[in-house]
């Protein structure tokens, strides 16, 4: 036993099976139905768009490491999840070029510039879509091709409420973004997340719970604007994401909450027929301040002595 | 059953306990050399009464207390001191320690029991469990006496038993409770008697059903109850915030909100020194671990270097990586195997090659694992980050120092960041600020 040779180290001794990877992992096996519901309605332009956008976002990750002399960590899964995410949320249509910029931007400006994994304080996806939005207004909001034949329409929102009867909205055989469409298979997604663990319910109920609030109160049907446009994709994929959401419980109500108190003033007396990428920003913007406001009760501290 | 309150946050670690569990409490023979640390408490190191060359007998008072939060350390066989001088110790320090040559009879000196002891006087009792040189065994190392003799006018609401023992690999207090039920139950009313409290309560955690047998079999009056079995439930704050329902201050003491809590390895203890006129002078170890042959609880004599322990256990079976004091949680990790079983070391771990490999640390991604698992309700990530770029005011503001450093924030996070060891960091170099500028 003199040869004995001892690793020291400090304690914990043992650690959860739990990584990182395996999360990114998980957010991808959830993102399965989506994806199955984007190509059955949409057919191979989904394939093309979810290839191009996953390509372009690891190869931009890869090539940001390289330059910058740090390890290539493109493993660990987050630039595929955001590439995948991406191409879920532009229109079935878009051109190719236009989805590989809009990947590299979202991965380039939305995460590598402030750092990379963990340090960004917007949503990656989300600023690709947005510098998207804002460069090729008409492909990204103006060529709506309704599911399985190919002449251009208008979304559900566009058209306005009761254009579109709200099973279809349900299941998804309706125009708008690659991925949104089918509220049925984004919630099998939700639903995985939130039993395996990396899904918080207090964000997407937040959302819901808001937008429902907003929308009795204007008059409006809460169903129609649950089920219509990004709220149900946005509420379980986007504002979830933990980098850019806050880290208290409290503070992912309000989080939530404001959310969709923002989707439906956008909706509702916005120029914009959708405003969930905007509301998600905005709100990803006010985390590190929610965060402060509502930072829990140390144990112990605040406490009267009793002598 | 009263049905009790909870704590913050907490983890479900693996539990490893099945192996030494169902396994009795076995004698473990003395080596023929015997290393007795002068620091197995909380305050300074015992100051040595007998030298190089004394013959000393078993229970014979080697050292006393230095301060008041020192403690008296007792010989754990007769024999000869051969030499007093720094050895290994389980916190990786090199700490002065008495070394006998056991002559093998076990003679004892002269043993001051009572057959009753109840009926002694509360300062009585507090004198002989000092005395004694007992501590708290459930890893703090607080003198026992100490404790129980809180500033005056401050009598004490409740005395907790803590039966909870918490760590996923460690059993010893399970089998104390189980196999001394009785001598639990009398350290319990000896120690109520000395600290006044109103009430007494045994806390243990919800998986231990045998132990909750045994122990509510002899407790007569003295109330049971049981807290969420998930890690730390056997801390001492959280076992408090469970029974009570309050917190102990930022930066206080738990006889602050009134309340005691004592180990159940110490209770016996307890009961040992005023019954039986014992000093503490050996302990139940859980020895546990993949590699062993026989893991198992023993009651080995304090001063038993654990290579000893592990020959007479017919050593290691397969390949060990480390050697582990204290628990998987909050142990230390031995050099070698020359380190000797304190009166606080409560379970002895060895992991095989590979069990506990450390993974490269990726980086944090918010998921905020640790804030929801903070029995604190700290906000580790953030205080890891004070740590690393040395923010120390801001790592203070945060409650650095509320941290219990039970490890539950690094265990839970995917990205296998050392957050316990930053925020150590960050503590140690408040504490240390705080000197220079007093």
């Amino acid at each position: 036993m003199d040869d004995l040779k001892l690793v020291v180290s400090p304690s914990p001794h043992i650690r959860d099976n739990d990584t990182t990877e395996k999360a990114m992992f998980a957010v991808l096996v959830a993102l399965l139905p989506v994806i199955a519901a984007s190509i059955y309605f949409f057919g191979l332009d989904a394939v093309r768009l979810v290839l191009l956008s996953a390509a372009a976002a690891i190869a931009t990750e890869a090539i940001f490491q390289r330059l910058r002399k740090q390890p290539i960590r493109v493993g660990d899964g987050s630039a595929l999840v955001t590439g995948v995410l991406l191409a879920l949320i532009v229109p079935p249509s878009l051109p190719s070029w236009m989805m590989i910029l809009g990947a590299v931007f979202a991965v380039a400006i939305g995460k590598m510039i402030f750092g990379g994994l963990g340090q960004n304080p917007f949503n990656p996806a989300l600023i690709g879509r947005a510098i998207l939005a804002v460069s090729f207004v008409t492909a990204m909001t103006a060529s709506w091709v309704p599911p399985v034949d190919t002449f251009t329409s208008a979304t559900p929102l566009m058209l306005g409420e009761g254009a579109v009867s709200i099973p279809d909205l349900f299941f998804g055989s309706v125009a708008g973004s690659l991925g949104e469409t089918s509220a049925l298979a984004i919630l099998l997604g939700g639903i995985y997340l939130f039993y395996r663990g990396y899904l918080d319910y207090r964000v997407p109920v937040g959302i819901f719970g808001a937008v429902v609030v907003m929308a009795l109160a204007t008059g409006q049907s809460p169903v129609f604007h649950l089920l219509s446009g990004s709220v149900m994709f946005g509420a379980i994929f986007m504002a979830t994401d933990p980098v850019t959401s806050p880290i208290t419980k409290m503070g992912r109500w309000i989080f939530g909450v404001g959310i969709g108190l923002i989707i439906m003033l956008i909706r509702t007396w916005g120029s914009h027929t959708e405003g969930v990428v905007y509301a998600i920003l905005l709100m990803n913007a006010a985390t590190p301040l929610i965060n402060r406001w509502t930072r829990p009760r140390i144990y112990g501290q605040g406490v009267k002595m009793s002598e | 059953m009263r049905r009790v309150g909870s704590f913050f946050g907490g983890i479900y670690p693996k539990s490893a306990k099945a192996s030494t569990a169902g396994t009795p409490i076995q004698l473990l023979g003395a080596p023929e050399t015997l290393v007795v640390p002068l620091l197995q408490h909380s305050g300074v190191e015992a100051k040595p009464v007998v030298a190089k060359g004394d013959e000393v007998l078993k229970g014979q008072l080697l050292a006393e207390a230095g301060d008041a939060l020192s403690a008296p350390v007792h010989s754990p066989v007769s024999g000869k001191v051969v030499a007093i001088e720094p050895r290994a110790h389980q916190s990786g320090h090199s700490i002065t320690a008495i070394v006998i040559e056991n002559d093998g009879n076990d003679t004892w000196v002269e043993r001051k029991g009572h057959p009753d002891p109840v009926q002694l006087d509360s300062k009585t009792i507090l004198d002989r469990i000092r005395e004694a040189g007992i501590v708290g065994m459930g890893g703090e190392g607080y003198p026992t006496a100490e404790k129980l003799n809180p500033p005056k006018g401050i009598t004490p609401d409740y005395l907790i038993i803590n039966g909870c023992e918490c760590d996923p690999y460690s059993t010893c207090d399970l089998r104390v409770m189980i196999e001394y039920a009785e001598d639990v139950i009398l350290g319990a009313k000896l120690m109520a008697k000395a600290s006044g409290a109103r009430k007494v309560v045994i806390a243990l955690g919800n998986n231990t059903p045998e132990a909750y047998a045994a122990i509510k079999a002899k407790a007569g009056s003295i109330e049971v109850v049981t807290l969420p079995a998930r890690y730390p439930n056997g801390g001492e704050r959280q076992v408090i915030q469970s029974v009570t329902g309050k917190e102990v201050p930022s930066g206080g003491l738990p006889h602050q909100v009134g309340a005691l809590v004592v180990n159940v390895a110490t209770a016996r203890a307890v009961a040992l020194a005023l019954r039986d006129g014992e000093p503490l002078i050996s302990r139940v170890v859980t020895i546990t671990g993949q590699p062993l042959s026989q893991p198992g609880n023993y009651l080995i004599p304090i001063g038993t270097p654990l290579e000893h322990v592990v020959q007479t256990i017919s050593g290691f079976g397969q390949e060990v990586s480390k050697v582990v004091v204290g628990g998987a949680m909050i142990g230390g990790a031995q050099f070698d195997l020359q380190t000797p079983v304190t009166k606080t070391a409560t379970c002895v771990i060895a992991f095989a090659p590979g069990e506990n490999t450390t993974p490269d640390a990726m980086p944090c991604i918010r998921c905020a694992r640790c804030v929801d698992v903070c029995p604190a309700n700290l906000l580790p990530l953030k205080l890891e980050a004070f740590g690393l770029n040395e923010r120390f005011d801001d790592a203070r503001e945060f409650g650095a120092l509320d941290c219990i450093e039970c490890g539950a924030c690094e265990y839970i996070c995917p990205s296998k960041r050392p957050l316990l060891q930053y925020i150590r960091f960050a503590k140690m170099e408040i504490v240390a600020r705080d000197k220079i500028s007093s």
